[in-house]
């Protein structure tokens, strides 16, 4: 044997199990965190914009909206829509990710590896839920600011809900991005999902006495579903007249019945699970 | 172990893959045995790029089987991912991590013992020359650099067949043999088959075994210097006034059916300094040039393919004497 054979550090690439997948997941998820700190600048433009909607758009209309408000804040009325829309925002944005991996080349190197497909979306998912949740941490951390107490079960839900949202945004972008290839077209449809999803959510908004057709395509609007019960959150810690309240915070109701919290979590849950699965589907077709 | 134990590094057997009504890939059997440089040759569209994806599991044959390492590429897939390494022709790097992370990425992903990572990204990195630059993001790195470090990636996991597609395509000369030599010592330090494609005729020089593939086929398969010697003639370029004239004359006066290749006329013939003299007595156009050249790898695959591996990149006129070419190589044989 010569030298350079004595030298060589021998390694070995081991058979597959579930431990070397969760390996894998966690190793692609520590990728997208690795490249969200290294980008920190094009990330945090993203928070820029719900930031502006709170404090500008918020103190704009503070004084037209004073009498219909019930003397509640404006900021803190929109506070858990704009916490949801953070989410939204950075949410999919994380999802282009996997768009980029496939235009720069990378994506060849994971799909190459001895892993399952899943492991690799499942990796990404994880990841982008991660940045857009802890976006959603970040404009939750202002909550003093726009008249929100730090009360311990308000701020425990509320990363709750944050994280829930995160996975099911980031699920929704990534059977975007597998969907559609070309990072050029995927932004230009992201744009066209987003603020749709934005606008008729209700983050702006109370949800009660809309035009009928305003209100079909907001109860058909899953962001509905996160906002609602977020803000139904904040509202029952914040010191309110039972009429503001009721203005304010009326609830998502179906046909007159008012859907309760947990049914709209659930719901969103669901929503994530499934767009997870169909990505995988879709992800793992070889030709 | 007896020798006749190992299986072979590759083993394709009547491979064809279809794209739609497109055959990209029409019946190829081969075998690469264990320790080989194999080096794939062949116009662009050949089949090359579509039978290694296959040979590396991205792709389903559409008949025909192969095996990498004694696996069956569709009912082992992963045993064969496991035991491949892989240098594509585009870039597979993520540019914004470091070299370090890209490598420790590319260990994790495959399962490697976190506790022999750092030795063997330390060798890998020495071995091609990076270990200064680890900490940089790939961004800042040099073609030639990226391609040094996704080689040392393609063997972080010590592979037994590495695949590389055009790894040395678009680098200066000084780089090239840098890479060359990187690719020997690792075969000779793990053993590790080598299959390649490359546009270089003097690198397939440094190949073992070299089959040439063209539309789909393998047209020829064998050492370097049994392809150089089937070849036999010498090769005579010239530079003639008038380049359809001189064609004809060859034809009607010598016999010969030269081409025209790289802006030359040319032809093969025996004994080819004894020829030139002739050639200008006899030829009747003016002649600005010539050349005469042993026969090259060059020689071969414009034999076997009708066209130089240049002209048949450029698109150049290659086509045009692509059918020709073919039957006089059919004729000779």
């Amino acid at each position: 044997m010569s030298a350079v054979v004595a030298d060589v550090v021998a390694v070995r690439v081991p058979e597959r199990t579930w431990r070397s997948e969760a390996r894998a997941v966690k190793t692609v998820w520590r990728r997208d965190l690795i490249r969200f700190v290294g980008n920190r600048a094009q990330t945090m433009t993203w928070l820029i914009q719900p930031l502006l909607f709170l404090f500008v758009l918020g103190s704009g209309l503070q004084s037209l909206s004073a009498a219909s408000t019930g003397g509640v804040d404006l900021k803190t009325f929109i506070f858990p829509g704009v916490l949801c829309v953070a989410v939204l925002f950075t949410g999919m944005i994380s999802a282009a990710s996997l768009v980029w991996d496939r235009e720069l080349g990378f994506l060849q190197e994971m799909l190459v590896a001895p892993v399952s497909r899943t492991s690799i979306l499942l990796g990404k998912c994880l990841g982008g839920a991660t940045i857009a949740a802890s976006q959603g941490v970040i404009v939750l951390a202002l909550a003093g600011l726009v008249g929100v107490p730090y009360d311990p079960v308000l701020l425990l839900g509320a990363v709750g809900l944050l994280v829930l949202l995160a996975f099911t945004v980031t699920a929704f972008g990534v059977l975007v991005a597998v969907t559609i290839k070309q990072a050029q077209a995927f932004t230009w449809v992201m744009q066209l999902i987003v603020f749709p999803m934005f606008f008729l959510s209700g983050a702006l908004y109370p949800v009660a006495g809309l035009p009928a057709w305003l209100e079909v395509l907001n109860r058909i609007n899953p962001l509905t579903y996160a906002v609602d019960p977020m803000r139904h959150l904040v509202f029952s810690h914040l010191d309110v007249s039972e009429a503001a309240r009721r203005a304010l915070d009326p609830g998502v109701t179906w046909f007159g019945w008012r859907v309760p919290s947990l049914v709209e979590v659930g719901m969103v849950l669901l929503l994530g699970l499934a767009m997870m699965a169909l990505s995988i589907r879709r992800f793992s077709r070889t030709d | 172990m007896s020798g006749a134990l190992i299986p072979a590094a590759i083993d394709v057997d009547e491979l064809v893959k279809s794209y739609g009504d497109v055959e990209a890939v029409r019946g190829v059997s081969f075998t690469v045995a264990p320790g080989e440089v194999f080096g794939f040759l062949g116009p662009n569209g050949a089949g090359k790029s579509t039978t290694i994806n296959v040979l590396c599991t991205l792709a389903k044959p559409t008949s025909g089987a192969a095996r990498v390492s004694g696996f069956d590429v569709v009912s082992r897939r992963d045993d064969v991912r496991r035991h491949i390494g892989l240098v594509f022709q585009d870039p597979t790097l993520d540019v914004y991590l470091t070299a370090d992370q890209n490598l420790r990425l590319h260990a994790e992903l495959y399962g490697i013992d976190p506790g022999v990572i750092p030795a063997r990204m330390e060798q890998m990195l020495q071995m091609v020359g990076l270990d200064d630059r680890r900490n940089q993001p790939v961004m800042t790195f040099s073609g030639g650099m990226k391609r040094r470090l996704e080689i040392a990636r393609g063997l972080m996991h010590s592979p037994r067949v590495l695949f590389l597609d055009e790894p040395t395509i678009g680098l200066d000369p000084q780089t090239r043999s840098s890479i060359w030599r990187y690719i020997r010592t690792l075969q000779e330090a793990e053993g590790t088959t080598i299959f390649m494609t490359t546009h270089y005729m003097d690198e397939a020089e440094f190949c073992d075994r070299i089959a040439i593939m063209d539309r789909g086929e393998i047209v020829v398969l064998d050492t370097p210097e049994a392809l150089k010697a089937g070849v036999g003639a010498d090769r005579v370029a010239l530079g003639t006034a008038d380049d359809d004239a001189a064609l004809a004359a060859l034809r009607d006066r010598f016999g010969i059916e030269a081409a025209v290749a790289e802006g030359a006329v040319t032809f093969h013939v025996e004994n080819g300094e004894a020829f030139v003299p002739r050639l200008f007595a006899e030829l009747g156009v003016g002649i600005t040039s010539v050349a005469v050249s042993r026969p090259t790898l060059d020689d071969v695959f414009m034999r076997y393919t009708g066209t130089t591996i240049r002209d048949a990149e450029t698109g150049g006129p290659g086509d045009h004497n692509r059918a020709m070419m073919r039957a006089l190589a059919g004729a000779r044989r």
